[in-house]
């Protein structure tokens, strides 16, 4: 699978390590609800740490739909909160 | 419940989409490629006059040669007649060198013939292409238009309906004004009947007054039978006709519309 960091790059990850990242990747949600913001910050490091390190980079002229996004490493919580929102991301 | 990742990656998704889908309208793209195709065909042209202008600097470059040629056999004749063997010799040397020169030149205006042709031929056939696009074009533009002006006769549907709504609620609300009006008039009409309310216009008199002004024209006839016979008994009167003009007697003739006419005149 294709997973984005955002203002990074793409990794291109086996689908194996799937189960590991998914349980940060709740974490993170669930920190994100409640506002957590000091945990959200140790789990998006740690999520987006996994991702590097089981993942391969993909070259930055490769032309692949992401499947999943993370947000940058020095978002913050109510970015990413706004980001989740219905009229984030892309304005209109 | 999926991660930040999951719900990151499917918003990001529908908002490419959306943006992808309001970008893509086919008739400008289709504009957009004619404009190339008449660029296309714009340069193939300006091709063809380049190479018709070389094969035409070729033709006079030819005809100086030949001239210059003829000149030269001219000169050597003359040498000869004059008895100057070597300088005929000269001036036929130089035409054949010139002579070689226009065979060369003579080649290379075929060649660029044969390739004038070739690009006059694929102007000709770039110019069909383009046209038969640009009616395509036409009609899928036409098409699109018109689809689009169904799926908008098919939004505004919905939107007539809810109007024609709003226009059954002005007729129920006028009909209930309507309604209303004519209570209040027939209140009115029996209220000025009864004699609650004062008529302003004059016209219509309630039975009260009526029979009021009844009376005291009655009495009106009388003072005036009384005043005729004093006038026959005794001197003039100063304004006879007057008091014998019915405008208070008037209203009479209204009221008791059953009661014979000769009666009262």
């Amino acid at each position: 699978m294709i997973v984005r960091i955002m203002g990074e790059g793409q990794v291109k990850l086996a689908d194996s390590h799937f189960a590991e990242l998914n349980k940060l990747d709740d974490d993170l949600l669930s920190e994100m609800e409640s506002g957590d913001e000091s945990g959200f910050r140790r789990t998006l490091g740690a999520l987006l740490d996994k991702v590097r390190e089981l993942g391969e980079p993909l070259p930055d002229d490769a032309l692949e739909p992401s499947e999943l996004i993370l947000p940058a490493p020095d978002a913050t919580l109510d970015e990413v909160r706004d980001m989740l929102s219905d009229d984030g991301l892309i304005p209109g | 419940m999926s991660g930040v990742m999951k719900r990151m990656g499917m918003i990001f998704r529908a908002k490419a989409n959306k943006a992808l889908d309001r970008a893509e309208d086919p008739r400008e793209t289709l504009d957009y490629s004619y404009q190339k195709q008449l660029e296309l065909l714009q340069k193939v042209r300006r091709g063809v006059a380049d190479v018709a202008t070389s094969r035409k600097r070729l033709e006079l470059q030819l005809s100086q040669l030949q001239k210059q040629s003829s000149t030269l056999e001219d000169q050597g004749r003359k040498a000869l007649a004059l008895g100057r063997e070597d300088l005929a010799r000269e001036a036929l040397s130089r035409r054949a060198a010139l002579q070689q020169q226009v065979t060369d030149l003579e080649t290379q205006h075929q060649t660029l013939q044969g390739e004038e042709e070739k690009l006059t031929l694929a102007a000709q056939r770039l110019q069909a292409k383009v046209d038969a696009f640009r009616t395509k074009k036409e009609t899928i533009k036409a098409t699109y238009t018109a689809a689009q002006a169904q799926t908008r006769i098919g939004e505004a549907f919905s939107g007539i309906s809810e109007e024609m709504g709003d226009v059954g609620m002005a007729i129920q609300r006028a009909e209930d004004k309507t309604a209303q009006l004519q209570a209040r008039a027939g209140a009115i009409d029996e209220l000025l009947a009864s004699g609650a309310l004062d008529d302003s216009s004059g016209l219509a008199k309630d039975d009260i007054q009526s029979e009021l002004d009844r009376l005291s024209g009655g009495t009106d006839v009388e003072l005036e039978l009384q005043r005729m016979k004093a006038e026959l008994a005794g001197g003039s009167s100063a304004s006879p006709k007057q008091a014998i003009e019915p405008g208070q007697g008037q209203p009479q003739t209204k009221e008791p519309q059953d009661t014979p006419r000769f009666d009262k005149q």
